[in-house]
């Protein structure tokens, strides 16, 4: 019974995978196909091309377009600004907005109505506010014509590059949209424009509501200690032991030392922990979870610094020295040492930044893309026994690569935490005086 | 063309300074809130746990010690006890041994004077019945020599014969 299910599973996968690469290839060669021939195309109503009109191009708004996996899982795994239920119920979040220009704009997300309404020059486009840095744009809530999406090439250091342009109509004008700033620098296609987005996001208000649901639960663990003093631990207070014991005893302890792990040890915990929920909430696929959270390189790289910054003050002496003038070794390969030792203080936050970042986006895609199979097979609609194909493969799949991310979830946490913790045990480690005498018997 | 699409709309490698703001915000919240009020409180709470369970199996051990320690010297005592009881009862045996050698030869001592009294008594009894005896010899001596002389007179067949009869009369019972 074993075998076969496993040979059955294989088979399902064989099938689907080769399926999965055929219909992926087709779509390709489509997108790829049309582009060549339509630089623009808006959102909505089937435009005309080559009108020269804003207003063909910017009929409705809803989006009834070919499904394009592609642009879907995007836009599921990117931060957004209300948080989608399910097509048309979207629950409102505030909106705190900053442009040098206009200063603070404060609202809900729902008064942008989807995005038919500007508001103070602000649209929200595919989930996300969008400024309109054109000063003539008029001020207040308008109603607008739809946005438009369209595909410039830029030439940048002599070399061509694509880039999606949006627009926002507006009685027949166009109006350039400026996404929100980042800072990539431009590296990553981001960069510094004309207004900061400080809302309360999806991420921001799955990781306020996971922080909260992390403060009740150990603040009733705390209460269990508090209460059982003397007596054996019960109920959530021994569940938690079991986690807490452990971070203790096979992270902090082992990994800062005995003389320093208590100093530290809150602080690995809170990594662990707030890591841990946010993972979680993030496979939840309904309304208060499904956010990719730590799939998102601002939060990683946030808590990345936070380690960075508690490694490098917590620093001893022996650590900078080790550093910046390694005991014990001949000077020439001092020199050659030191450029890479001060690297790596920046390597080590880098890499546990894209650790965290890439393993959870890659959960979120890959369950996406799963489920996009049943569009993929279903044929935009056209097929109803290839969507329920897919919905059965693709559910299958995702059961399975939902057990997967539970266990990386959970992973990540650790690695995450046992990683600041041996940095931070590396920083705060004070080598004995036969340091010295010992490398040099090494060598 | 895909390719260029992804990357253009792969907005979460782009960092959004709002939500570094908020992640920073919600992240110093966290640990400060659970930092002074669950992780220090928790990590005391099991340190103390740890101790006294560390406590009570030393004071399990002291104690088990200590209960070794008491039931030796009870085998001790016991065993004192015991050899003194065995001497007592082998003064005792020894007392009861001397106390009955003592009467045995108390008890000697006396029939060997009542022995010696008996027949102290016995040879005065019998001297005295002598001396009696010699008295009643005399007394018939002369009661038969009276008759002797008085019969004399008479043949000496008689006489004789008296005298027969008489020395048969005084056999001596």
């Amino acid at each position: 019974m074993k075998v076969d299910l496993r040979k059955l599973s294989i088979l399902v996968f064989a099938l689907v995978f080769s399926f999965g690469m055929l219909a992926a290839q087709d779509h390709g060669q489509e997108q790829s196909g049309d582009s060549t021939h339509e630089e623009q195309d808006s959102h909505g109503s089937e435009a005309g091309h080559d009108e020269g009109l804003a207003h063909s191009y910017c009929g409705g708004h809803a989006e009834d377009g070919e499904y394009d996996p592609v642009t879907t899982v995007m836009e599921h795994i990117a931060d957004a600004n209300e948080f989608h239920v399910w097509k048309g119920v979207h629950i409102p979040l505030p909106i705190i907005l900053y442009a040098p220009a206009q200063g603070w704009t404060t609202g809900l997300s729902s008064m942008f109505g989807h995005g038919h309404n500007a508001v103070d020059g602000y649209v929200l486009n595919h989930g996300r506010v969008n400024r309109v840095a054109d000063p003539s744009f008029p001020k207040g809530e308008v109603h607008i014509d739809g946005i438009l999406h369209r595909k410039e090439t830029v030439e940048k250091g002599g070399k061509a590059e694509e880039k999606d342009v949006y627009f926002a109509c507006y009685e027949g004008e166009l109006y350039k949209l400026d996404k929100p700033s980042t800072v990539d620098g431009g590296f990553l296609g981001g960069g510094i424009t004309s207004f900061y987005d400080f809302s309360i996001t999806k991420n921001v208000f799955s990781m306020i509501l996971a922080s909260l649901l992390l403060i009740w639960l150990f603040m009733a663990v705390a209460k269990g200690y508090k209460e059982n003093e003397g007596k054996a631990p019960s109920g959530i207070q021994s569940f938690m032991e079991v986690f807490f014991v452990f971070i203790r005893d096979e992270v902090t302890k082992p990994m800062i030392g005995e003389k320093h792990y208590e100093r530290f040890q809150p602080f690995i915990m809170t990594l662990f922990f707030f890591i841990m929920f946010i993972n979680l909430m993030g496979l939840v696929p309904f309304f208060p979870g499904g956010a990719n959270i730590t799939g998102n390189l601002a939060v990683t790289l946030t808590l990345a610094v936070f380690t960075f910054l508690v490694t490098n003050l917590n620093g001893k002496k022996d650590y900078w020295e080790h550093v910046f003038w390694m005991p014990g070794i001949p000077a020439w390969v001092k020199i050659i040492l030191t450029p890479v030792e001060v690297l790596s203080l920046f390597i080590k936050p880098f890499s546990l930044m894209i650790r965290l970042f890439a393993n959870i986006s890659a959960g979120h895609i890959i369950i996406l893309s799963l489920i996009g199979l049943v569009f993929l097979f279903g044929n935009n609609g056209q097929s109803v026994g290839g969507a329920a194909g897919g919905a059965v493969i693709g559910g299958l799949f995702t059961a399975f690569m939902n057990l997967i991310e539970l266990l990386v979830a959970l992973l990540q946490a650790f690695i995450f935490a046992i990683l600041s913790a041996s940095y931070i045990g590396a920083a705060v480690e004070e080598h004995d005086h036969h340091h010295d005498e010992a490398h040099e018997g090494a060598h | 063309m895909t390719e260029v699409l992804f990357l253009a709309d792969f907005s979460v490698i782009k960092p959004d300074p709002g939500l570094i703001f908020w992640t920073s915000l919600i992240f110093i919240l966290v640990w400060a809130t659970l930092g002074r009020m669950a992780f220090g409180p928790i990590q005391n709470a099991l340190k103390r746990r740890e101790q006294d369970i560390q406590n009570s199996l030393d004071e399990a051990r002291k104690a088990r010690q200590e209960m070794a320690n008491l039931k030796a010297e009870n085998e001790a005592l016991l065993k004192q006890a015991q050899e003194e009881r065995a001497a007592i009862l082998k003064e005792a045996k020894e007392a009861k041994n001397s106390i009955i050698e003592e009467a045995r030869k108390q008890a000697k001592e006396e029939y060997r004077r009542i022995v010696t009294d008996a027949k102290e008594d016995i040879e005065n009894q019998r001297m005295a019945m002598i001396v009696d005896l010699k008295n009643q010899l005399g007394i018939i001596s002369i009661d038969i020599a009276e008759k002797i002389l008085h019969k004399e007179l008479k043949g000496d067949k008689d006489q004789e014969q008296f005298v027969r009869t008489l020395v048969d009369e005084i056999k001596l019972n």
